[in-house]
């Protein structure tokens, strides 16, 4: 799992994603990158991360994907992300293409659903929380 | 003394209560106006833990997390 300042490099990380699995005998590789778009007047995202959650939500992951003979690779950024910028890339390297082609979906909706990250849309040089968009996590309202 | 802190949009300082489990934390946080409509959208961690329960006891140096609805990507 790898977090960055502002956008993602993406030729860079795939690139040596795809160099790092090149010889681990893995016959399918399956990235999804997130990029922002330019939509309701927004001049890009950004977002805060709680990372020891984040990281145990990833192991989670790791493991699930162990148990499959498949791994999985996670990059995000953190704070300012613009127009036309990445923000995410998910990737799973398997050996064949069904569980790879079924676990990238897995890993993004879960990933949406439950990885503790909170987006913000840019507009006038503010940060406004992107609730609207915003999933409660499982277990959501214990306090309530 | 148990921490109670707030992630993400909350925009919060984290507070210390005197508590000694999780439902004593709900009736503290709940005389907050403004953290009552965060109570019911929020996720709750103990110790970077999130928990699926409420009947939970804590110890003091206990850390209590809320996340809002998140949305990476």
């Amino acid at each position: 799992m790898e977090l960055f300042n502002g956008a993602l490099d993406v030729p860079e990380i795939l690139k040596r994603w795809y160099i790092e699995e090149a010889e681990s005998n893995y016959g399918a590789f399956i990235p999804f990158i997130g990029t922002v778009r330019d939509e309701d007047g927004i001049d890009g995202l950004s977002f805060d991360i709680y990372e020891p959650i984040l990281e145990k939500w990833f192991n989670s992951w790791v493991e699930k994907a162990k148990d499959r003979g498949a791994i999985v690779k996670l990059a995000h950024s953190k704070g300012d992300v613009l127009l036309h910028e990445s923000s995410y890339i998910s990737a799973v390297f398997s050996p064949k293409r069904r569980v790879a082609l079924e676990l990238i979906d897995e890993f993004v909706e879960d990933f949406k659903a439950n990885a503790p990250i909170w987006k913000y849309d840019l507009i006038d040089g503010k940060r406004v929380y992107a609730e609207s968009r915003s999933q409660k996590i499982s277990g959501s309202g214990l306090l309530n | 003394m148990v921490v109670v802190e707030f992630l993400g949009p909350i925009a919060k300082d984290s507070i210390e209560l005197d508590v000694s489990s999780l439902d004593e934390v709900s009736q503290e946080l709940k005389k907050d106006s403004e953290l009552n409509e965060w109570l019911e959208k929020c996720a709750v961690a103990i110790n970077d833990e999130i928990v699926m329960e409420r009947d939970i006891t804590l110890q003091s140096g206990d850390r209590v997390s809320l996340l809002p609805p998140v949305c990476g990507g």
